[in-house]
């Protein structure tokens, strides 16, 4: 079927005005993590004696719905998109604090709550919700600098922050806290303050390290491999090892038989044991390319709203790949955190296609924004 | 305000994005490198991946008193590591050498595959074999330790414990229950990881063995063809014992068994007679549609519609209900269930758990045989267990919850404590319905077809009733074959123990006067067995002086004191 440029409809005006590279990188990213679940979750399926297409089952239903939001919030008109967020994070907020007082404590903490056979991490959903939120109120202040709009943004961190703290979710904690500091430099804090909230952030790890044992252990343990238990990071480290440039091939891999979080935490060694170098590459150059496609359309965006929102998105979805692939190769410290669109998990997945939706639906090209431009300006003038 | 936003609205912030940017690609690319450092530069790794440490040990597994059933033996398996082999010509001459049964050719292609990192060779290795390959000193060979598992009682409870594969993965009966369970169920047993602890069956192996012995007894002096024989405990709903006989031996290395060997009392459904004629009774007693005073005419054949319904020993006269029990008369028993409409019918047999699968901790369990539609003639045979096919422990344990009282307890193979029990149970009939059916059971022994039970056992109150079945051959009712069933319980004064036996194709003798219905057969098994069991069970025998002199009598005859 031929779409029309004349057509009006919803559907043919989003066509053209989509970012259809982005769009298909993240299709494609998507497509990937399918085809890595199935090498990635049966051995864990297996050890936990469930069926052993089990988790990629799941994945498989999960990745219907995170296509249709993807879709869904990319077709909303950047107004539409910003109160869709603004809604999101009041409800994921609000079941995050169900979720502490009734939810189920899993490993220790309360980050679930269960709707009929399903587990959901509200603050999954939250996050781009809450990106969003913050672009909102700096972005309002840089056009009407009497609206105390940086103020708010800080409240709102406080208090997603704080109940993430209270999960308790510390990976998650520094994540948002990294990804407000880099949207507070774009929005124009001085150097000196970017400084001082980097100290303050050094300082709550250093006070994470000294008052939770958990996380000064898995610190103490990446400083120090010989002192602790470190079979996670050196399986990874043998999955690699094994796959080389080619890899061992679908279904050949050693390691993943015995790495525990091989279908979540550590899905990128599974691609580096039966996949091998190449295909990681490919992933990270899919990663990179996201990125950076972002963060370049934010710097092009006059309007400074979405020039915020946009690359806030793009900074907590590279900073997780980054993250979440440092760990795998060693370079960081073993930290729980997902690949995103590739590691198991529903919640994850959502709350990913909702950023990727929101990030296209910013994205759009839209006729007030080539009028804005100085250079469309002087082809115009 | 901390900052000072420029006048025109524009950010100030816009340009350190591309610092962002930069910051990214640094990071991609520090990735890139440590990655390309551990996938190419390093190479594979010269040791084979990691052991299987996460390898859960299995549990043993005891009977309810703590005799090992099933319990782990190590043992060495030969492995090689072909990366590491030199020469593989000289390492298939030596070895064939040392091991004669490993074949040259298999082992040359195994040992062929430089890329490999591991392959097993020969899997249980002796002593003798493992210490003369480790003086070849091949490089490249080597050894794992394993476990094997091994049961001790051999064939006894075989199709209760059911067995594991060569990598110790349950594939049948308890073991595969466990497994099901998942790794954290059978890592919660174990105390540390070396031992686990054992799971606790409800199996009493005493009971187990005089129940196999009695059993095979039986089969061998009426040349049936295959038998079972169930012993449960009717206020825990515990499998004390269960046997299927042909049975097969877990310990045999190929494990290639026949379905002849399969679980006949689980994992086969039966048209069990004695067992739907019980419950018909305990329906309409239940249902208050007849009680011990009702009358049935028997005395011409039942006709509905085409069909016509016999009795098998026709008593041509107007019986009362215990005779219609007694004299297990299809047409009484017919007429009775046809007072009672076909949706009752229907949810009377789904309350006692007749129309749905049983399911137990052991995974083999068939689905039930049932009518599709259900009119009058459907509902008559059902009454008497025509087209009625079940577990024949389905069967056991729906008899034991109607003489519970009517509370009826799911049986389990696993140790189950009396508290438990209590909570699970469920009211199926009144408790005067009950006791009624227990005074027919009763009777039944006494005067009944199940007499010669108590002739076997005396002095241990047995009452039971009885049940032949025409085999289905070919879609057709064989007369010439039989699947007859003793269902029994004992002491009947308050039922401990439910007892059924089931034989297939059992033949006439000179000693049955020709007869191969249940009463002949199944049912002096069953006293033989009870006679072995009650002692073991604690159930003493109250003999009137007739008995005691009888025994006595016996006891001289035979020269005992």
């Amino acid at each position: 079927m031929l779409i029309s440029r004349s057509d009006r409809g919803l559907f043919a005006s989003w066509w053209f005005t989509v970012d259809r590279l982005l769009l298909s990188a993240v299709l494609l990213l998507m497509a990937a993590g399918v085809l890595i679940s199935m090498a990635a979750s049966p051995p864990v399926a297996e050890r936990l004696g469930l069926d052993s297409f089990h988790f990629f089952k799941n994945q498989l239903f999960y990745l219907g719905f995170a296509v249709i939001i993807l879709i869904a919030t990319s077709l909303l008109e950047p107004l539409q998109a910003r109160r869709a967020a603004f809604v999101v994070f009041l409800g994921s907020l609000a079941l995050m604090v169900v979720a502490l007082f009734y939810g189920p404590e899993i490993k220790g903490a309360h980050r679930w709550i269960d709707i009929g056979p399903v587990g959901l991490q509200p603050s999954e959903l939250a996050k781009p919700a809450f990106i969003v939120m913050a672009a909102w109120f700096l972005g309002e202040n840089v056009r009407r600098p009497e609206m105390p709009g940086l103020l708010i943004a800080m409240v709102l961190a406080g208090a997603f922050v704080g109940l993430l703290v209270l999960q308790p979710d510390f990976g998650q904690s520094a994540l948002v806290v990294i990804t407000f500091i880099a949207m507070l430099l774009i929005y124009g804090i001085p150097w000196i303050l970017v400084f001082g909230l980097s100290a303050l952030a050094g300082a709550g790890v250093f006070l994470a390290y000294s008052m939770i044992p958990h996380v000064a252990s898995r610190i103490d343990r990446f400083l120090n491999p010989e002192k602790g238990d470190t079979f996670q990071v050196d399986t990874a480290t043998q999955a690699f090892q094994n796959g080389g440039l080619f890899g061992t091939g679908p279904g050949g891999g050693e390691a993943k038989q015995i790495l525990p979080d091989s279908h979540t935490d550590f899905t990128f060694a599974v691609v580096g044991e039966e996949f091998g170098f190449i295909a990681c590459m490919g992933l990270i150059i899919l990663f990179a390319f996201i990125v950076i496609r972002i963060l370049g359309r934010a710097k092009a965006d006059p309007d400074p709203f979405a020039t915020l929102a946009m690359s806030g998105l793009a900074v907590i979805f590279g900073l997780q790949a980054v993250i979440n692939m440092g760990v795998n190769v060693s370079l960081l410290p073993a930290k729980g955190m997902t690949l995103p669109f590739i590691s198991y998990g529903g919640s994850s997945l959502m709350g990913m296609a909702f950023a990727m939706g929101l990030v296209l639906a910013f994205a759009r090209a839209r006729m007030g924004v080539a009028a804005a431009d100085s250079a469309w300006r002087s082809v115009t003038a | 305000m901390l900052v000072s936003p420029r006048k025109n609205g524009s950010l100030p912030g816009r340009n350190r994005l591309r610092l962002v940017s930069f910051g990214f690609i640094v990071f991609f690319t520090t990735i890139s490198a440590q990655l390309g450092y551990l996938t190419v530069w390093q190479g594979r790794p010269e040791k084979p991946a990691a052991e299987y440490s996460e390898r859960v040990p299995r549990p043993d597994i005891v009977d309810r008193n703590g005799v090992v059933l099933a319990t782990d033996v190590s043992f060495f398996s030969l492995y090689a590591d072909p990366r590491k082999i030199l020469d593989v010509d000289e390492a298939v001459e030596l070895l064939t050498a040392t091991v004669p049964d490993l074949d040259a050719k298999t082992l040359r292609q195994k040992l062929a595959q430089p890329n490999r990192a591991f392959v097993y060779l020969k899997r249980e290795v002796s002593p003798s074999e493992r210490d003369a390959i480790h003086n070849l000193g091949i490089p490249g060979i080597g050894f794992r330790a394993e476990t094997k598992r091994v049961y001790p009682m051999g064939r006894l409870a075989s199709h209760v414990l059911g067995y594991v594969d060569v990598d110790s993965k349950g594939i049948a009966g308890i073991e595969k229950f466990l497994d099901d369970q998942g790794a954290l169920y059978t890592a919660s047993l174990g105390e540390d990881n070396s031992r686990a602890m054992p799971a606790v069956l409800s199996i009493d192996i005493r009971v187990q063995h005089a129940l196999a012995d009695e059993l095979a007894k039986g089969i061998a002096k009426f040349r049936a063809k295959a038998g079972g024989a169930i012993v449960l405990d009717v206020r825990s709903g515990e499998v004390l014992g269960l046997v299927s006989l042909p049975d097969f031996n877990p310990n045999q290395p190929d494990k290639n068994f026949t379905f002849d060997q399969a679980n006949r009392m689980t994992s086969g459904v039966f048209e069990l007679g004695s067992v739907i004629k019980a419950v018909s009774f305990a329906m309409a007693l239940d249902y208050g549609v007849a009680d011990l005073t009702s009358r049935f005419d028997a005395r011409a054949p039942l006709v509905i519609g085409r069909a016509v319904i016999h009795d098998f020993q026709p008593t041509r006269r107007i019986l009362s209900l215990p005779e219609v029990f007694t004299n297990s008369s299809n047409i009484g028993t017919a007429r009775m269930v046809l007072g009672v409409d076909a949706e009752r019918h229907q949810a009377f047999l789904r309350r006692v758990g007749l129309m749905d699968r049983l399911v137990t901790e052991l995974p083999e369990n068939a689905k039930p045989i049932l009518p599709k539609r259900w009119g009058r003639l459907v509902q008559a045979t059902i009454a008497f267990g025509h087209g009625f096919a079940v577990q024949p422990l389905q069967g056991a344990q729906v008899v034991a919850g109607l003489l519970n009282d009517g509370n009826m307890l799911p049986v389990t193979f696993l140790k189950r404590d009396a508290a438990d029990a209590r909570a699970m149970a469920k009211r199926v009939v009144k408790p005067k319905t009950s006791e009624t059916l227990r005074y027919l059971f009763r009777l039944n022994g006494l005067e009944g077809s199940a007499r010669s039970a108590n002739a076997k056992a005396p002095g241990y109150r047995i009452g039971g009733k009885t049940g032949t079945a025409e085999k289905v051959v070919n879609g057709r009712y064989d007369k010439s074959r039989n699947l007859t069933v003793f269902t029994g319980a004992f002491p009947m004064e308050n039922p401990q123990y439910v007892v059924m036996v089931l034989l297939d194709e059992p033949q006439a003798t000179p000693e049955t006067y020709g007869f191969s219905t249940s009463g002949w057969n199944a049912v002096p098994t069953g006293g033989n067995i009870v006679a072995r069991i009650a002692p073991l069970l604690g159930v003493e025998p109250i003999l009137t002086d007739d008995e005691r002199k009888a025994i006595a009598k016996q006891a001289q005859k035979e020269g005992r004191t």
